[in-house]
C-alpha cells in the first residue's frame, strides 16, 4: 500500500512539474475549445441584408419584425448595382404602392427566402387594407430539435479528445521512458508487484482526466461560451474514468512497441489524430457522409464521444451509456491484454 | 570474511547472444564482507555477468547461488537483501534528490524518514531538494548508488559507478565506497579503471572476451608478474653509467628531465642512491593492474 501511495505521488509530482505535459493536457484542448467557440458562436444567426430604395408601409413593417436587415438606398441605380456585384442577393425597390424586387439569380436559396418573406409581408399589407379578419391565421412555435449549439457539441468532443490524448501520452510516454532509463528493471528489482505500478500510473491518469473534465466543463460554462449541461450531467464522470483506462491501455500498447520517447509521441500523434478527426472531435460527426460515420463507429473514441454528448447535454439517462461502455471496456481488454503481450521490460 | 558462507557463488556460467559469446563459463565465490571488483574493457561481459547475478537474466547453463538462493526466476524473498545500482539516470522524472530516495525506498517499504538519511552517508544533504537533473554527474552517480543501498540490503552491485567522472568526483565516489564496505556489505562492482580497483578491492577478477583470465588480490597479481620496479629520481643527481653500475640494476636510461632505473631488486638500488645523496625528485613506480592485463592479454589495455 505505501508502494502504490508513494508512487502515485511521485508520477502526480513528475506530472505537475512537467510544464509541457501541462501545456497539452490542460491548455492545448481548451485553445481549441476557446477558438471554435468563439469563431462558431454567431453561426447561423446571420440575418440576410437586402438592399432597400424608398419606404412605405410594408417597409416599416419588414424592419419591425427584424426578419431581414435593410440597406437604406436613395438611388435605384446605386441599389441595383449592389445586386449586380454580389454584395447583396436582392433589392426591394418602392414605387408608392408598387414593390418591385431585383434578386441576384445565382443565389438562389436567398433569393427564394427573400422572395417568400417580402410576399408575405405584402399580403398581410393586403389584407389589412381590406379591413377584414383574415379567414385563415396561424401560429408559429420553437422545438428543441436534435441540432446542437456549437458549444453543446464541442465540449464533449474536445472533453474527450483532450482526455484521449493525455491518457495515451501519459502512459506510452512513461513506459517508453522508463524503459530506456532502467526505472522499469529498477522496478522489477523491487519487490513490488507489476500491479501497483502500473495502477498507481493509472489513478494519477484519471485525476488528470477529471481535472481536465472539471476544467474544460467550467469554462465553457462561462456566459462568453453559453454551455448548458443538462441534469444528468454526472453520467460523465464514470464514462470519463471508463474513457481514461481505455486510452491509457492503448499507450500502453503504443510504449510497448516504441523504442523512444520521440517515437512513441509520433505513433501517439498518428493514432489519435485522425481518431479525434473522425470521431467528431471538431464537428458533429452527423454532418459526415455516410461511410464516414460507418468508419468513425470502429473507434473508441467516437463511442465516447456519443455518450459525452447525450449524458453531458442531451439529457440522456443511464441507459445511453450502455454502447459506449460496453465498447470503451471491450476496448480496453482487448487493447490492454495486447499490450501485456508485448510488454518488455528492457530494451 | 568467512569462507564458510559466501554471499555469490558463480560456477561456470555461459551466455550467448547468437555468435557473441557474452559470457563463457565463468565462475568464482564472493566472501561475505568482501569488495570484490570485477574489471575489464568495454564488452568483456562483466555487465553481463553481473545482470546473470541480479536475477536480471537466465544464464544459457551454469549455477548462481546468491546468499544461498537462486537469483532466477525472480526471486521476491531475494531482491530486498540485494541492492543493484544501474545507470546514472535511472531516475523518477523531475523529483528532488530527497524524493527519489523516498520513492525507491516505498517500494521496499523503507520509512521516508529512513530514506532521506541516505543522502547524509553520500555525502548529498545540501542537494536534498534539488531535482535530479541539476546535479552534476558525480551528484547523480552518489543519488544513484544511495537509491541501491536505501534498503539496507546486504549484497550491492554497481555497475560501473565511476564511469565517465572526473578525477575529483571519482576520488569523492572511492571515500562512499569505503563507507558502504565499512557498513558491513558485500561489494561486487565492475570498472574499467584498473587503478581503481587496485585501491578498492580486496579481490578482482580480470575479464576479457567473456573469460575471467585471472582471479587474486591485487597485489597478489602484481607481485606474480615479477615486472621490474622503476626508480626515478631527477637528471643529473647521477650519471647513466654509474647508475647502471650500481647492484641489481638491469637497466637505466634518461630522457630530458629524468634518469630511469629498472630493478627487481629496489631496496639495495634505493639505499645505494641515498649513499650518493642522489635522491633528489625520487618516484618509485611498481607494476600494476594495467602491466597484469598486458602481459595476460599480450595487448595494451583500452578502457
Amino acid at each position: 500500500m505505501t508502494a502504490f501511495r508513494t508512487l502515485s505521488l511521485a508520477m502526480l509530482k513528475g506530472f505537475v512539474r512537467d510544464k509541457v505535459t501541462l501545456f497539452f493536457t490542460f491548455l492545448f484542448p481548451l485553445m481549441f475549445l476557446v477558438i471554435f467557440g468563439l469563431i462558431l458562436r454567431d453561426v447561423g444567426a446571420d440575418k440576410t441584408r437586402i438592399a432597400v430604395v424608398g419606404d412605405g408601409q410594408v417597409v416599416s413593417a419588414l424592419r419591425d419584425s427584424g426578419v431581414l436587415e435593410l440597406e437604406q438606398y436613395d438611388d435605384v441605380d446605386a441599389a441595383v448595382q449592389k445586386v449586380k456585384d454580389g454584395d447583396l442577393p436582392a433589392a426591394l425597390i418602392v414605387r408608392g404602392q408598387q414593390l418591385e424586387v431585383r434578386f441576384a439569380q445565382s443565389d438562389q436559396v436567398k433569393s427564394a427566402t427573400v422572395l417568400g418573406i417580402v410576399n408575405g409581408f405584402v399580403d398581410k399589407a393586403n389584407v389589412a387594407a381590406t379591413g377584414q379578419p383574415p379567414r385563415f391565421t396561424f401560429s408559429a412555435e420553437k422545438v428543441e430539435d436534435a441540432s446542437l449549439k456549437p458549444i453543446q457539441f464541442l465540449t464533449p468532443g474536445i472533453l474527450s479528445w483532450g482526455v484521449a490524448v493525455s491518457a495515451v501520452f501519459g502512459s506510452a510516454l512513461t513506459l517508453v521512458s522508463w524503459r530506456r532509463k532502467q526505472v522499469l528493471r529498477r522496478i522489477r528489482l523491487a519487490p513490488v508487484s507489476a500491479t501497483s505500478v502500473l495502477s498507481s500510473r493509472l489513478l494519477v491518469s484519471t485525476g488528470v482526466a477529471l481535472v481536465q473534465g472539471g476544467i474544460f466543463v467550467g469554462i465553457a460554462m462561462l456566459p462568453v461560451f453559453g454551455l448548458k449541461l443538462s441534469g444528468s450531467w454526472w453520467l460523465a464522470i464514470p464514462l470519463l474514468l471508463l474513457g481514461t483506462i481505455s486510452f491509457f491501455a492503448l499507450g500502453m500498447l503504443v510504449g510497448a512497441f516504441a523504442k523512444t520517447e520521440e517515437a512513441a509521441s509520433a505513433a501517439a500523434n498518428i493514432v489519435v489524430l485522425p481518431m479525434a478527426f473522425l470521431s467528431g472531435t471538431f464537428f458533429p460527426v452527423e454532418q459526415a457522409p455516410a461511410w464516414l460515420q460507418a468508419v468513425s463507429k470502429a473507434f473508441p473514441l467516437r463511442h465516447m464521444n456519443d455518450g459525452m454528448l447525450d449524458v453531458l447535454v442531451r439529457g440522456k439517462g443511464v441507459e445511453a451509456l450502455a454502447v459506449p461502455a460496453a465498447v470503451l471496456a471491450g476496448f480496453a481488454l482487448v487493447v490492454g491484454f495486447l499490450a501485456s503481450r508485448v510488454f518488455k521490460w528492457e530494451e | 570474511m568467512t569462507e564458510e558462507r559466501p554471499a555469490v557463488v558463480v560456477r561456470d556460467i555461459r551466455k550467448s547472444y547468437g555468435e557473441l559469446k557474452a559470457v563463457d563459463g565463468v565462475s568464482f565465490t564472493v566472501a561475505e564482507g568482501e569488495f570484490f571488483g570485477i574489471l575489464g574493457p568495454n564488452g568483456a561481459g562483466k555487465t553481463t555477468t553481473l545482470e546473470i547475478i541480479e536475477g536480471l537474466r537466465e544464464p544459457d547453463s551454469g549455477e548462481v547461488r546468491l546468499l544461498g538462493e537462486s537469483p532466477w526466476p525472480r526471486n521476491v524473498k531475494l531482491l530486498p537483501r540485494i541492492g543493484v545500482q544501474l545507470q546514472a539516470s535511472s531516475f523518477f522524472e523531475k523529483l528532488t534528490a530527497k524524493e527519489q530516495l523516498q520513492t525507491f525506498g516505498s517500494l521496499y517499504g523503507v520509512s521516508p524518514g529512513t530514506a532521506a538519511d541516505m543522502l547524509e552517508l553520500v555525502g548529498l544533504a545540501d542537494k536534498a531538494n534539488e531535482q535530479e537533473n541539476k546535479l552534476s554527474g558525480g551528484q547523480r552517480q552518489r543519488l544513484s548508488i544511495a537509491c541501491a543501498l536505501v534498503h539496507d540490503p546486504d549484497v550491492v552491485f554497481l555497475d560501473e559507478p565511476t564511469a565517465a567522472l572526473d578525477p575529483q568526483a571519482r576520488r569523492n565516489l572511492w571515500d562512499v565506497l569505503r563507507a558502504i564496505r565499512e557498513r558491513g556489505k558485500t561489494i561486487v562492482y565492475t570498472t574499467h579503471y584498473l587503478d581503481e580497483a587496485e585501491i578498492l578491492c580486496d579481490r578482482v577478477a580480470i575479464m576479457d572476451e567473456g573469460r575471467i583470465l585471472a582471479l587474486d588480490p591485487p597485489a597478489v597479481l602484481v607481485r606474480g608478474l615479477d615486472a621490474p620496479t622503476h626508480v626515478m629520481v631527477q637528471k643529473g643527481v647521477l650519471s647513466v653509467v654509474d647508475a647502471s653500475a650500481l647492484d641489481g640494476v638491469e637497466e637505466a636510461h634518461e630522457n630530458e628531465v629524468t634518469l630511469t632505473i629498472s630493478t627487481r631488486q629496489p631496496a639495495p638500488v634505493l639505499s645505494a642512491l641515498a649513499e650518493r645523496g642522489a635522491l633528489d625528485g625520487l618516484q618509485v613506480r611498481t607494476a600494476t593492474l594495467e602491466d597484469v592485463f598486458l602481459n595476460l592479454t599480450g595487448r595494451e589495455y583500452r578502457a
